[in-house]
């Protein structure tokens, strides 16, 4: 029973956490309408770096800034491809991507252990002055809680400001963006900026929690935020108390607890991505359907 | 004022299909002034919008407001002085975001989309002023999703939205073409209402030889690139709707329509 809880805990630990990744594709795939597989290398991108600053002795905390900055700069390079280059949105996606898993590789080699004598967010700062008598296990709970909840209430401060009813306005309608004499390419761009940066402080706190880099850790990673953001706002759709942030963070427990139960019921790891693509494409076949619903109603 | 001088526009350049539609076209718009302008298809009215905005680039020539060459800028950098109404009433909302949304975005024209509260309440009495002149109820519907009202409305909505901060220009891109009659009638009395209250210089592409003929002080027939016929003053107020639908027929006629 208690091995059974413990399980449910850090189920939902990987929730929240991913929860930072989902706000991200929130940002790009729902209010963007911009296919952002740049994902996919972000990811990483923010595990190396967080990965190479701990080992070498950098404040956990500070390691979560600087993933925050390098994913902020690939969001930036995306958004410059299409935006001043003209390249289409999925393709300049694809480009940044695939160049980051080379940046990945030399910022942290194929694969980089952080060692158990290396402190943690889990295992330093404030979560020890508070919980430092609980189990690893519940620490990690209550950070993966805390950072999900300041980010999406940072989040849903930022998109009632001025410039976040802009970034809201573009992926509605870009022409009046236009009339309203702002570029909107700027406004994309600050959008792709600040949706990396999440995905990358998501990479630099999972670096975090399993103490681990690999280079392809960000397989599929843009499967699953785009899973987590599906499920949350076709859950959510007639609520509309709901904030948009709040029903993307719920998916994104809702998609891992999906993934540990088919676990927990003997799926072979192999089998892992195809489940996911299969779960993946129930949800958005599922989402149409009651949308169709909806519509003939 | 606004000036066209020796513009040129070539579509599909280098192309089979290259086709040029305007070769030294000269245009003089005095502020104050409300053009209709009507043609057929194809003559260069929508294209002449376009190249005033800088939606679509130019070969030669140069588009001057206020005496300022603007052929250089952006087209985001001249909707400074410019507000648009399209043809399509979805083009001049955000339909996912509220009315009360909607104005604020409207409203912060001109100035900095900073880290500022996005939605100003002290400002929502004014925007409900505003929408109350078009008699639509559209004021009572601050918290609705654009994208909940009907055409009409939006299109009501999109053009105090234009007109809410000072602009010099308004252009207006057919934008009764996609209302039935008595919603294009409306729309049409409320876009005289705005110029006439706001002072506006204003530029109204139209289908309807009616509403050239009823509305602005002054008409622009076009064709082929070239302006066929040119109104203004009291010769205008003497036009009938007969006379220009002789020259339009005239010159469909001679392009086998």
């Amino acid at each position: 029973m208690n091995a059974m809880f413990e399980l449910c805990i850090s189920t939902l630990t990987q929730g929240f956490i991913y929860a930072l990744l989902s706000y991200g594709v929130y940002i790009t795939y729902k209010i963007l309408d911009f296919p952002d597989l740049t994902v996919d290398g972000s990811f990483p991108l923010g595990a190396a770096v967080g990965a190479l600053l701990l080992v070498n002795g950098t404040n956990p905390y500070l390691t979560l800034l600087a993933a925050l900055a390098v994913g902020a700069v690939a969001g930036f390079v995306t958004g410059f491809i299409h935006v001043k280059l003209g390249v289409r949105d999925l393709l300049a996606g694809i480009i940044t991507m695939t160049g980051l898993f080379s940046i990945n590789l030399q910022i942290a080699g194929s694969n980089l252990a952080v060692e158990r004598s290396i402190d943690t967010i889990f295992t330093s700062g404030p979560i020890m002055a508070v919980m430092g008598n609980s189990s690893l296990i519940y620490r990690k709970f209550v950070v993966a809680l805390v950072l999900a909840i300041v980010v999406k209430l940072v989040l849903d401060w930022y998109l009632k400001t001025k410039n976040g009813l802009l970034l809201r306005a573009v992926g509605d309608n870009a022409t009046l963006v236009t009339t309203l004499a702002k570029d909107k390419g700027t406004v994309k761009i600050i959008g792709l900026v600040i949706a990396n940066a999440l995905v990358s402080l998501c990479g630099a706190v999972v670096c975090q929690e399993q103490r681990s880099f690999f280079s392809t850790m960000g397989t599929g990673q843009v499967v699953f935020g785009l899973a987590a953001v599906i499920i949350g706002t076709t859950l959510f759709r007639k609520m509309s108390v709901v904030k948009a942030t709040t029903a993307v963070m719920i998916g994104s427990i809702f998609y891992k607890v999906c993934i540990q139960v088919a676990i927990s019921l003997g799926l072979p790891s192999n089998l892992m991505k195809l489940a996911t693509a299969v779960l993946f494409l129930l949800i958005l076949v599922l989402g149409n359907k009651r949308k169709g619903g909806a519509e003939h109603a | 004022m606004l000036e066209l001088k020796q513009i040129r526009k070539v579509y599909n350049p280098g192309t089979v299909t290259e086709m040029c539609l305007f070769d030294n076209f000269n245009l003089t718009v005095n502020d104050g002034e409300f053009v209709s302008i009507v043609g057929s298809n194809g003559s260069g009215k929508t294209s002449m919008l376009n190249i005033i905005c800088g939606s679509i680039p130019i070969e030669g020539g140069q588009v001057l407001i206020g005496g300022k060459d603007i052929s250089k800028m952006k087209d985001f950098q001249r909707y400074r002085s410019i507000g648009r109404v399209y043809q399509n009433p979805s083009m001049g909302t955000c339909p996912n975001l509220t009315m009360l949304e909607n104005m604020s975005l409207a409203d912060n024209k001109g100035k900095r989309f900073g880290l500022g509260f996005g939605v100003n309440k002290a400002r929502e009495s004014y925007y409900k002023e505003q929408l109350s002149i078009l008699g639509l109820g559209l004021e009572d519907k601050m918290d609705v999703k654009l994208g909940a009202l009907s055409g009409g409305q939006r299109q009501a909505a999109a053009l105090i939205m234009s007109t809410l901060t000072p602009i010099e220009f308004l252009i207006l891109d057919e934008h009764t073409a996609a209302l039935d009659p008595k919603t294009a009638e409306v729309i049409m009395e409320l876009t005289h209402k705005v110029v006439e209250e706001k002072k506006l210089t204003a530029m109204m592409v139209t289908h309807n030889l009616r509403y050239a003929v009823e509305y602005g002080t002054r008409l622009i027939m076009m064709d082929k690139g070239g302006i066929v016929m040119d109104k203004g003053g009291m010769e205008k107020e003497h036009t009938k709707v007969e006379d220009i639908l002789d020259v339009f027929t005239s010159i469909s006629i001679e392009c086998g329509n």
